[in-house]
């Protein structure tokens, strides 16, 4: 009996979630200095903003696509096309966000066929939210959508169970919060230009640390190019040597 | 920290009756688990003309519910030929939250003026109950305005005190609710139109929050900061 009461208080014990616990902060540093290296960090997900600035919207995406700790896809392209002039970023699962904005764009065409005019955001909006909350949020694509139609230009961002938000500046994906920092102390109405805020767009982000010695190999490894036995010996080939004679 | 949680609007929302109309009052704070997915958001959406309402709860439902709505008035005041009443407005909200009450979640205000009912409140909360009352009030924060309004809430006040009424609660709801925050939203809805005030945080006044720790209640009564409540 004494045990289980015992039992119960371990579990009461158990930190309430949410929030960040210092509890194994001193048990971490007791380990680096005997030794013990902390495990190393695993960067994932996507990362998707978009701005209204003083001519319209600017969207912006990372292309990174990751199959849980390998990247699958390098360069993907995360801003997705709807309209001549609407543009819409995706993150969550990857073959939702493409089907989902594949779907309404094909839907937001044969209606600019039947009405005869240009595509307007909301028109987008509306299709994009009713489809994801028929699906209760099990389509998981959480999406970013711009464009400038006749009133004007329009920034959404669309949630898994088909919320909708408008605002001047938005971000979505694990990224989110970074990016929504650095929004947060810089954006301010009547942006001009793009300057302030393309960075780093044109190049993947250069290697900038090279170790001084080299990459080596875990203890243990074979290092088999030495021992390899070539298949094909190379051989000198001579021509117009002595052929055999008779 | 799971940035897929349902988007909800932890929240806090006041609709109000005075002498000639309604306030409908609420905070801008839509949350996804901790993190705060939108700091400014509307949560009082227009129905028609003279019906607006304050959504809370989960922010895909809500927006879902008042879109449908919004489109059976618009055909019912075309074949009506007239604008639709508040009640009306009110019953087809309760009509979609109670029929579908097992899959839906969130609690609405409806709040409006109309020429036969003059300013009514309707609150409907999650089962789909459907309240006429002199005053509503919605979503995580109510909870600490309960008492604040059997104090504070009386008949016939003009629409200034009204107004006032709505912002003081908000802000102190505001205050204690971790979940709702940001800016207070007010629409004063009346025979002559309808007004849409905003509040951003710095206009709003401190509670005892700011004040240096005191040992009792008493001593902070006798400052000369505000006094939410009137003894």
């Amino acid at each position: 009996l004494n045990s289980k009461f015992e039992m119960a208080k371990v579990e009461a014990d158990v930190p309430p979630k949410g929030g960040f616990s210092f509890d194994l902060c001193r048990r971490n540093d007791m380990l680096s200095k005997k030794g013990v290296k902390p495990p190393s960090y695993l960067k994932t997900g996507t990362t998707i903003v978009g701005l209204i600035f003083q001519d319209g919207v600017i969207l912006g995406a990372d292309t990174r696509a990751t199959e849980g700790p390998i990247v699958a896809d390098k360069n993907c392209e995360k801003i997705h096309y709807m309209a001549p002039n609407i543009y819409c970023c995706g993150a969550g699962t990857a073959a939702d966000t493409e089907a989902v904005t594949d779907t309404i764009s094909s839907q937001l065409k044969l209606h600019r066929y039947h009405t005869g005019r240009e595509s307007r955001v909301v028109t987008a909006l509306t299709l994009l939210k009713s489809h994801l909350f028929r699906y209760q949020g099990h389509v998981s694509a959480a999406l970013v959508l711009g464009g400038v139609d006749g009133t004007g230009p329009h920034l959404h961002t669309i949630y898994p169970h088909g919320s909708t938000d408008t605002l001047p500046f938005a971000t979505m994906g694990s990224g989110s919060l970074a990016a929504m920092a650095v929004f947060e102390s810089k954006y301010h109405e009547g942006l001009s230009g793009q300057k302030e805020y393309l960075r780093n767009h044109l190049l993947p982000n250069p290697r900038t640390y090279v170790s001084s010695k080299g990459y080596s190999f875990t203890k243990k490894t074979e290092v088999l190019l030495t021992k390899i036995t070539p298949l094909k010996e190379l051989v000198d080939v001579i021509e117009g040597g002595d052929a055999m004679e008779e | 920290m799971d940035l897929n949680a349902p988007h909800s609007m932890g929240t806090t929302i006041i609709g109000v009756t005075y002498d000639g109309g309604v306030v409908l009052g609420a905070d801008s704070r839509t949350s996804t688990g901790m993190y705060v997915a939108n700091r400014a958001s509307d949560k009082i959406t227009q129905l028609t003309d003279n019906v607006y309402i304050c959504r809370s709860g989960s922010a895909a439902d809500s927006q879902i519910v008042s879109d449908y709505v919004r489109y059976f008035l618009h055909q019912h005041t075309i074949q009506l030929g007239q604008p639709a009443t508040v009640k009306v407005a009110a019953n087809l909200v309760r009509l979609l939250s109670y029929n579908n009450k097992n899959m839906l979640q969130t609690g609405i205000i409806v709040g409006g003026w109309d020429k036969y009912e003059g300013g009514k409140i309707y609150g409907i909360p999650l089962g789909g109950t459907i309240l006429e009352q002199p005053f509503a009030i919605g979503g995580s924060g109510s909870s600490y305005l309960y008492g604040f309004f059997d104090q504070a809430w009386k008949e016939g006040m003009s629409k200034d005190e009204a107004e006032q009424l709505v912002v003081k609660a908000v802000s102190l709801a505001i205050a204690r609710d971790g979940a709702s925050g940001g800016v207070v939203r007010t629409v004063i809805i009346n025979s002559d139109g309808v007004t849409r005030n905003f509040y951003p945080s710095d206009k709003l006044q401190l509670w005892h929050e700011e004040l240096e720790p005191q040992n009792s209640l008493l001593d902070i009564l006798s400052a000369a900061s505000p006094e939410p409540m009137n003894i």
